[in-house]
């Protein structure tokens, strides 16, 4: 196994605050296994400058296992790191070799600030949901579930686009930092639904102006969003979202 | 000083104000006898929700919908990260859709069997009855469930049943589930009933006059210290299984809120029960940060199996058929691979102490899909499991659909938690504490799909009831966070913070978190016996020692600091352990999760003692950390289903 183990080098982006200005600083960390996750790399980082009286580098995650969404992370330019459907949580460190320097940096976008290192704040995500990623129903008000036959080619569409799981590297690998792929596929998920159809246009409206007012940019069908999402969200959930938005508007 | 059994005091014995009456009109009789504030006042109202999971955002949702003022908190960035999004299979509902005789009694005696009669019989029955509204609201939402052609609702099975019970959406239940009750939750943020507090960590209940009347968190990002007051706290921040340091939760998911209640008052409800899930992807080493769960619906279409050769190192593909023992199916012909969790953890165990474990380290069983891909199809199984199946390709860097999955247990939820009455009121009067947070539901061991369905209970369709019975019948004046009960908090917050970072140690936080998940990983963990329990309990006073004699926090307590809030939780756990060891040495018997090797039937399978652990052990906190805790017990009693030794033979 350790003839395996790598050495690698480290640029990681450190700032203390949004206020601060941040930079670059180069870390060595050595016998690092290629079945530790990337994260797991990063803890053991975070252990050594412990222990040698540093300030261990601040990176957002939870669940570890690529559902809840929490962990960022641009690793060599790419948002989540160059493999296809994974969160940075779950790429493994077998897809990196010794000696490789490996650059890391947070999420950038003028709607996600910078909070310390490499942790942005992305409450603008929860704003826009606030606008209509719901359908208003009050609790206890509901007819049996199955009293609404929906198409499973329907309810497969509607989950393929709730799969999402509101990270962001849509807008981190935006040359617009547009949210359109966030926004698009919650709009879709209700869209495809019987029980999205009372609120479907106000829906479209309130959140793309949300969008627009958090400092999102707009979308130039760069496809870059699509590439890097861990979820696999289609694209086809923008155009969609744009009808959606004519149509409202023309009504 | 370690606690000890002989040093166990007995108090005043719990009482769970169950309704009287048949147990299938309990729940209405509450209802009825429930008192309900007028819509005019409930405005009036501030309830102070900690945590955002499934329990947290479905309550702070109904109870804003209501009218009450909501004030939600969570440590994550947005509510939606709470660790409920990360339930992979279902959750159970007797609808009984697929015409299988499923029935809400059904579902009752499924979870009361499940939890080796240890749950009581009220709260479960009415979480079956709860079950079939949970459905229908979901769906009103648009969680997009499973569908068959017709359009109608798929459903699958999961283990210790006999019927298609469980609902799902792909591999992302809980992820579905999760945001449907975020959506509603954010819905009453848009207008204005519920006010969303992000990365805030409670660190302390604020009791006043005898009642929870506040809450002091720390702001995750500046590090200020703040208040709250509200005329009731609920707590719904999830379960304790990081304890033991390596396990399914997600890392932030932690024990200091119920912890600091228990501290202020509130009893703990059974804590050594604790679920040790069979199918997860086995540690592949030391530096390994967490396990990673694979659903318990895999079972319906994975055969477990071992070699028959102790050590056989072949790969799988060369151990022909009548060399594999497919010991579940074996053992237990009616329900095969689908025996409750702590069945098929404890076996899987037993097989691999036995010397057929496989994996680089001995510690594995195969889950095998070879079976069900030829009969039906790889397509069918990429539909079903396409997800997991994605993400176990990922950790381990093999493809399930063409060798089988390697799988050992790992501890993944807590039965216990903080003792709640039917009304789901702790012992502290405003205390409310819901879903896994508290004790309630299911006894010693939970069935699969059934931490959703209770989670989405407590918050949808009991507390908006019970809380407004509390709110009408008691008296509760103004206070403010200037109060002296909210100042010495504060101060206490303050002190214990500066001390972390005082200590300037030689271990880091997560060291000495490896250290506490091994003792109790080996003395409190899938099996149990006296002589480990009474070593752990030495044990642990002096790991807490060494905490503050080593610990290194590095950083300041005026901004970001992840370092800082790990510490504090893991002096929480220890203590935690502390209380999960007395509680499990305490009952001399074994009972679901909870194991103890000197009470076992000849075939290996958990001996319960009725006559005398027939209760649930409620622990208060004896007002210091030196005293043994006291016991306070609530009998169970079963009018509906005879306890019986479980089989699933």
């Amino acid at each position: 196994m350790s003839d395996k183990n790598m050495t690698l080098t480290l640029r990681i982006w450190r700032q203390k605050d949004a206020n601060s200005k941040g930079g670059f600083e180069t870390y060595t960390v050595t016998d690092i296994s290629p079945d530790m996750s990337f994260l797991e790399m990063l803890d053991v980082l975070n252990d050594n400058l412990t222990k040698e009286g540093k300030e261990p580098v601040e990176f957002d995650n939870d669940c570890r296992e690529g559902i809840c969404g929490m962990c960022s992370l641009v690793i060599n330019g790419i948002p989540h790191g160059d493999q296809h459907r994974t969160a940075t949580c779950q790429l493994h460190m077998r897809h990196f070799h010794d000696g490789q320097t490996i650059t890391i940096e947070p999420f950038r976008a003028k709607a996600f600030p910078v909070v310390k290192d490499l942790v942005v704040d992305r409450s603008a995500f929860d704003r826009i949901i606030a606008k209509g990623g719901y359908i208003s129903v009050n609790t206890g008000s509901a007819q049996d579930a199955n009293n609404i036959p929906i198409s499973k080619e329907a309810a497969d569409a509607a989950m393929d686009s709730a799969e999402c799981i509101g990270c962001g590297a849509c807008v981190a690998a935006c040359p617009n930092a547009s949210a359109s792929l966030f926004v698009s596929a919650k709009i879709s998920q209700y869209t495809f639904l019987p029980q999205g159809q009372p609120e479907r246009y106000r829906r479209v409206l309130r959140m793309v102006e949300q969008m627009d007012a958090e400092g999102f940019g707009g979308c130039s069908n760069h496809g870059e969003c699509e590439a890097v999402c861990p979820k696999g969200i289609s694209i086809a959930n923008i155009a969609r979202m744009r009808r959606e938005y004519v149509k409202a508007s023309l009504r | 000083m370690a606690f000890s059994v002989d040093k166990i005091k007995e108090g005043k014995p719990l009482d769970g104000r169950i309704p009287e009456g048949p147990i299938e009109k309990k729940w209405d009789r509450r209802k009825n006898e429930l008192k309900v504030v007028s819509p005019n006042n409930k405005r009036k109202y501030t309830i102070l929700v900690v945590g955002t999971g499934l329990a947290g955002a479905s309550a702070s949702a109904a109870l804003a919908e209501l009218g009450y003022n909501v004030k939600t908190f969570c440590i994550q960035d947005s509510p939606r990260r709470a660790h409920s999004i990360a339930a992979q299979g279902g959750i159970n509902a007797a609808k009984n859709y697929q015409n299988d005789n499923d029935s809400v009694f059904r579902l009752f005696y499924d979870t009361i069997k499940g939890g080796d009669f240890r749950a009581r019989e009220g709260n479960v029955y009415r979480l079956a009855q709860l079950s079939v509204d949970i459905i229908d609201q979901a769906v009103a939402q648009g969680v997009p469930f499973a569908r068959e052609y017709g359009g109608l609702l798929a459903n699958r099975s999961f283990g210790g049943v006999l019927v298609s019970r469980t609902f799902y959406a792909r591999g992302q239940t809980g992820q579905q589930l999760l945001l449907g009750a975020y959506g509603a939750l954010m819905r009453q943020v848009d207008l204005g009933q519920v006010e969303i507090f992000p990365r805030r960590e409670m660190l302390d209940l604020v009791v006043i006059d005898g009642k929870a009347r506040g809450i002091v968190v720390r702001n995750l990002i500046t590090g200020e210290i703040e208040s709250y007051v509200g005329h009731a706290v609920i707590l719904a921040s999830g379960g304790y299984s990081n304890v033991y340091y390596l396990s399914t939760n997600a890392k932030n998911s932690n024990a200091t809120a119920v912890w600091r209640a228990y501290k202020k008052g509130a009893y703990f409800a059974n804590p050594s029960f604790t679920q040790i899930h069979p199918t997860a992807i086995p540690q592949s080493g030391h530096y390994q940060s967490k396990l990673t769960l694979m659903s318990e619906s895999l079972r319906n279409d994975g055969r477990v199996w071992v070699p028959k050769k102790k050590g056989d190192k072949r790969p799988p593909n060369q151990i022909p058929e009548e060399e594999r023992d497919y010991y579940l199916e074996r053992k237990y012909p009616s329900f095969g691979n689908l025996v409750p969790r702590d069945v098929a953890s404890r076996n899987a165990k037993f097989m691999c102490d036995a010397g057929y474990g496989v994996g680089e380290f001995g510690r594995a069983v195969y889950l095998d899909f070879s079976d069900a891909i030829k009969r039906r199809g790889i397509d069918y199984i990429r539909d079903k499991y396409g997800n997991l199946f994605e993400m176990y390709e990922k950790i381990t860097g093999e493809n399930p659909y063409e060798v089988p999955m390697k799988i050992y247990p790992a501890p993944h939820y807590t039965m216990g938690g903080l003792w709640v009455d039917y009304n789901l009121m702790s012992t502290i009067p405003g205390l409310f504490v819901l879903g896994e947070a508290n004790f309630s539901d299911h006894g010693a061991n939970r069935l699969g799909a059934s931490a959703l369905m209770q989670g989405l209970a407590d918050g949808y369709f009991i507390i908006p009831y019970t809380i407004g019975d509390y709110l009408a019948s008691t008296d509760l004046p103004n206070v403010t966070t200037e109060e002296k009960e909210f100042q010495e908090s504060r101060n206490a917050i303050q002190e214990f913070v500066k001390r972390l970072l005082s200590v300037k140690g030689k271990k880091t936080v997560m060291e000495l978190h490896i250290e506490l998940g091994e003792l109790m990983w080996d003395y409190v963990g899938m099996a149990r016996n006296e002589k480990g329990l009474k070593l752990v309990l030495e044990k642990l006073p002096e790991l807490k020692k060494e905490f503050w004699n080593n610990i290194n926090v590095p950083g300041s307590d005026k901004n970001l600091n992840k370092a800082l809030e790990f510490a504090g939780r893991l002096y929480d756990f220890i203590e935690l352990g502390e209380l999960m060891a007395l509680d499990a040495l305490h009952r001399n018997e074994s009972c679901g999760g909870h194991f103890r090797e000197e009470y076992q039937t000849p075939e290996g399978e958990a001996l319960r003692d009725d006559e005398h652990f027939s209760y649930v052990a409620g622990w208060e906190y004896p007002g210091n950390d030196e005293d043994t805790p006291i016991l306070h017990k609530e009998p169970l009693v079963f009018e509906n289903v005879k306890p019986t030794q479980r089989s699933y033979k």
